[in-house]
């Protein structure tokens, strides 16, 4: 038995049939990060004490048995963008190479109290900007399927690993895709809930109104099972919703018979014809399935990328402030003054991509400037998210391709950062709109080197049941496999 | 500045000054605006910090309702209007005492506007409006002096980060630095009334911005306006005002024109300076604050706090004056702090002498206080030892001079009016029958001004009067004396 592939469903009863202790569960995880993380880098910083310990208690349990939590043994990585009590925090930013976090994100601290082991911390772009783990100031994360391509971005690390048997599970954040582009350049599944379902607490911002803490698996159950423990109000976070969780397990399960799903033509005008033909056995297969496939309008969608790049860089500029070398984090040497003292540190602390931003966030914020851009950006939010809920009155769920490219090669894009941006054209709407999304692997590209593609689908607020239960469905029939 | 103070009237015929203020005011929750930090002044530096407060990455605010009450009380006895939605902001600067590299704060949607403090200016009735109250946070502290390397080092504190304060924003509505004195003197009151803030300018509880401009008198539209900052006394806030519109005035006089500048007050120099603009050329770069949901006040929790507010001093003034007869100046000093007319209301109720009380606790008890450079809550003695005190003038069993002695003695030993005077053998004589024993004694020493008297020299019965009480030690009462002294030594008529 490969303890490494084991789904959580799994890892539970071989703890309670005996087969497997977790401190076995989480050591075999260990010992495949030392055998391939060195060519796929996904993680930055490991936590084996951390895991062990979390094992051992579990493994107390069993022997007197008691009850196990939902989580027992589940080995996990943790996007290096989310706070954990003790084990370095980098953000994968040279301006945090040294910082130790006093404590624990909400859901760091609700998936260890589930029983999960926290393997470590995962690779991703610079403050999670990105969209291919290219920007990370620790080096790139490779794709386990392809080591010359990218694992997408910016959880590419997290993506990664999961698709490696490097982890079990893994926790993201998406901002604009970087939860569902890399699951689906990494054949994993990826969910971002609704804006406001999964607390912020310990989730280093970006982007405050568009970021999104969610699930990496290999499995939508097991994605289910990880979203269920960290889904839920959290007073510490005031944007968080109080709203209660149902049991998305139990959601699985149920029918899609008569399901109405969208399918927008916006986000297949134009679509690369090896994706499009994947997209289009995916959503036969759905209709097989017995859900009711409608074409719907999403008539804003040209000018999400836009509009995306304005707030979240915005946001970008004022979150960023606080790295400023006067209380943690890494302080250049050499400054006369105060003001060349952030200036350096600044300056040799963050990597190209996080400047840009920076500098795109601060004009776009400032006076003379502010109405039209700022101003102008929220009004276009609006109409995107009036789109989506036009949409959801006639339908239950919409299926767009996740990203318009394959996964591209190390370097291909780095250089290009419009080319960069606009790979995240299909994602940035439901950040942008506040729903829910998930990606699913949809079969490989026909052509060599028969690259995963992804699809994703996009679901009402707080209605992340029914993606659950569509994307099951779609998974147990199948459907990963499609078009290959 | 050259401008004689003759010159200085003259010129003053022909200008008008326009001030506006922008007050910060500390509001006094037990927690911190966005975080559960206790808000005590004081404490060890950095030892009420959190990650909120701190701004580590990965923290968020919540939303103190606390300080939002407290807010409301203070916006809804200013009279405004309250936004029944209003929105966080983030104004951006660096600054190393602001630990997220912006300040969370309230922009273009307030807490509450459009309102106005009644207050009387040279005996007539005003109304100056506010333009806005509006919730933030406060910033950390640098320090700059006082360590051995702080030559080469600053130090930073961050007790203060995410304190909350009020910010309120006068109209140009005072014409005077006298009248902005008044205005913030009011505006103090109010808020120790509220009990929102104790106000305390030298702990920064209290600060004041102003904005400065002159014009021509009749003239329509305003000057250009400098904003005035470190005025962080009330003296200073008169001092500072005066020097900047006369700086005004001789800038304009000269064929100059107005810079529109912020300046510092410095109090040694006694001057305002212009920063150099490139050090406040700042653009804050507002936008609204995503980690906090939109501030919605119902109806119902605004009506609450309009009905928990206590009488404010402008009502309290007027009932003080119909219940216990006092004058309107007394009042008003009386009204000047809760405190103070707490004290008064317990004094004259215990003792049921009203204006005596008054003159007490404005006369003797305040010049004490004063000297001990104490105020009423400081005061050694308590409400029910001055009203024992009050009692017993106005019962006659002690003299007032009698009383000024034993309350100095109140001060210096905190004993008790009672105690006092047994210790020290101090009851007035106001037996008659005794009083008249020495006064017998007195004419029979005295003849010849005894004759005096009686052949119609009336003058001498009051060195009379001061024989009887030599010989008392000066415990008889004077008007028992005086009384027993005219029915023994009979009618004064001239011969
Ligand atoms: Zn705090």
């Amino acid at each position: 038995m490969d303890l490494t592939n084991l789904t959580i469903p799994e890892i539970r009863s071989a703890l309670t049939s005996r087969r497997a202790s977790a401190e076995e569960i989480v050591r075999a995880h260990l010992v495949k990060i030392e055998e391939r993380d060195r060519e796929i880098h996904a993680y930055l910083t490991l936590s084996p004490e951390r895991a062990l310990a979390k094992a051992r208690e579990i493994d107390h349990l069993v022997a007197s048995g008691a009850p196990l939590p939902p989580l027992a043994g589940v080995p996990i990585a943790i996007k290096d963008v989310i706070l954990t009590r003790g084990v370095r925090t980098t953000c994968a930013s040279r301006i945090l190479d040294n910082y130790i976090p006093p404590y624990d994100a909400t859901a760091v601290e609700r998936l260890e109290a589930a029983g999960a082991c926290l393997l470590g911390k995962t690779n991703c772009d610079e403050f999670a900007m990105g969209s291919s783990t290219e920007n990370s100031g620790y080096g790139p994360t490779r794709n386990p399927h392809d080591l010359e391509r990218v694992p997408g971005g910016s959880s590419g690390g997290s993506a990664a690993a999961v698709a490696a048997r490097l982890a079990t599970a893994a926790l993201g954040s998406d901002t604009g895709g970087s939860i569902r582009q890399p699951a689906a350049f990494c054949e994993t599944v990826g969910m971002m809930g609704t804006y406001g379902r999964v607390s912020r607490y310990g989730l280093v911002a970006f982007a405050s109104s568009l970021d999104h803490i969610g699930p990496f698996a290999r499995t939508v159950r097991d994605v289910a099972l990880v979203l269920r423990t960290i889904a839920g109000r959290d007073p510490n976070d005031s944007t968080s919703a109080d709203i209660p969780v149902p049991d998305y397990v139990a959601a699985l399960d149920e029918s899609v018979r008569g399901l109405r799903i969208g399918v927008p033509g916006e986000y297949f005008a134009g679509l690369n014809a090896e994706i499009a033909d994947n997209l289009q056995k995916g959503i036969d297969l759905l209709a097989r399935l017995g859900c009711q496939i409608k074409s719907v309008r999403l008539p804003h969608t040209e000018y999400a990328i836009a509009c995306y790049y304005i707030i979240a860089t915005a946001e970008a500029s004022s979150n960023l402030a606080r790295y400023d070398g006067v209380r943690y984090g890494v302080r250049s040497t050499g400054y006369r003054d105060l003001r060349e003292m952030y200036e350096k540190t600044r300056n040799r602390g963050f990597g190209a991509e996080v400047k840009r931003r920076i500098m795109l966030g601060t004009h776009v914020l400032s006076s003379g400037y502010y109405d039209a851009y700022y101003l102008k950006a929220q009004k276009v939010r609006t109409l995107l998210a009036r789109d989506f809920v036009q949409a959801f009155e006639e339908v239950d769920a919409v299926v767009t391709p996740t990203s318009p490219i394959p996964p591209f090669k190390i370097g291909e894009r780095i250089d290009d950062p419009l080319q960069m941006y606009l790979t995240d054209i299909y994602t940035v709407t439901a950040d942008l709109a506040g729903v829910p999304g998930i990606s699913v692997p949809c079969g490989r590209t026909r052509s060599l080197p028969h690259l995963p593609v992804g699809m994703q689908l996009l679901g009402k607020h707080f209605d992340e049941a029914s993606l659950l239960c569509i994307a099951h469905a779609f998974e147990q029939a199948g459907g990963f496999a499609a078009g290959s | 500045m050259s401008i004689s103070t003759a010159a200085s009237s003259a010129v003053f015929a022909v200008y008008e000054p326009v001030i506006g203020l922008e007050v910060h005011i500390q509001l006094l929750t037990q927690s911190k605006i966005f975080c559960a930090c206790s808000t005590r002044f004081g404490d060890p530096p950095n030892s009420n910090i959190c990650p909120v407060c701190l701004g580590l990455p990965g923290a968020l605010p919540v939303l103190n309702r606390e300080a939002v009450t407290m807010a409301l009380k203070a916006a809804l006895a200013l009279n405004c209007r309250i936004n029944p939605r209003s929105r966080f902001a983030r104004k951006n600067y660096f600054y190393p005492d602001l630990p997220k590299g912006y300040q969370i704060s309230q922009y273009g949607e307030p807490l509450a506007e459009q309102g106005a403090l009644e207050m009387d200016i040279g005996g007539a009735s005003r109304s100056v409006g506010i333009t806005r109250v509006h919730l933030e946070e406060d910033a950390g502290k640098s320090l700059h002096e006082g360590f051995p390397d702080s030559d080469e080092k600053s130090y930073i504190d961050l007790n203060r980060s995410g304190v909350p304060l009020i910010e309120i924003v006068s109209e140009p509505d005072l014409h005077s630095p006298d009248e902005a004195y008044q205005f913030l003197t009011r505006l103090k009151t109010l808020m120790l009334y509220l009990g929102v803030s104790d106000c305390n300018m030298e702990e920064g509880s209290l600060r004041c911005d102003a904005n400065v401009s002159v014009r021509r008198r009749g003239a329509a539209s305003l000057g250009t306006k400098t904003e005035v900052k470190n005025l962080n006394s009330f003296r200073f806030l008169q001092k500072a005002l005066t020097f900047e519109i006369e700086r005004q005035i001789e800038v304009l006089e000269g064929g100059g024109t107005i810079q529109q500048e912020t300046r510092l007050w410095d109090s040694r120099e006694q001057r305002t300076y212009g920063m150099r603009s490139k050090e406040f050329a700042h653009d804050y770069r507002y936008f609204p604050e995503p980690d906090l949901l939109p501030l919605l006040i119902s109806e119902s929790w605004k009506e609450s706090i309009r009905r928990s507010l206590p009488e404010l001093p402008h009502l309290r003034k007027a009932r003080m004056m119909r219940e216990y007869g006092l004058g309107e100046q007394e009042a008003s000093q009386l009204t000047g702090s809760p405190a103070l007319a707490d004290y008064f209301e317990e004094v004259a109720k215990a003792s049921g002498e009203a204006r005596l009380s008054a003159n007490w606790i404005l006369g003797d008890l305040m010049f004490r206080l004063n000297e001990r450079r104490q105020d009423i809550t400081q005061t050694p003695v308590s409400a029910v030892a001055l009203a024992e005190l009050v009692s017993l003038i106005a019962e006659g069993t002690i003299s007032g001079k009698m009383g000024k002695d034993i309350l100095a003695e109140m001060f210096a030993s905190g004993q008790r009016a009672s105690q006092i005077m047994a210790e020290k053998g101090l009851q007035q004589i106001s037996d008659a029958e005794e009083v008249g024993r020495v006064v017998r004694q007195v004419i029979a020493a005295n003849p010849k001004q005894a004759e005096q008297y009686r052949r119609g020299k009336t003058a001498t019965l009051s060195w009379l009067v001061g024989q009887v009480m030599k010989a008392t030690r000066g415990r008889a009462n004077p008007q028992v004396v005086q009384e027993a002294l005219k029915k023994e030594l009979g009618p004064s008529a001239p011969a």
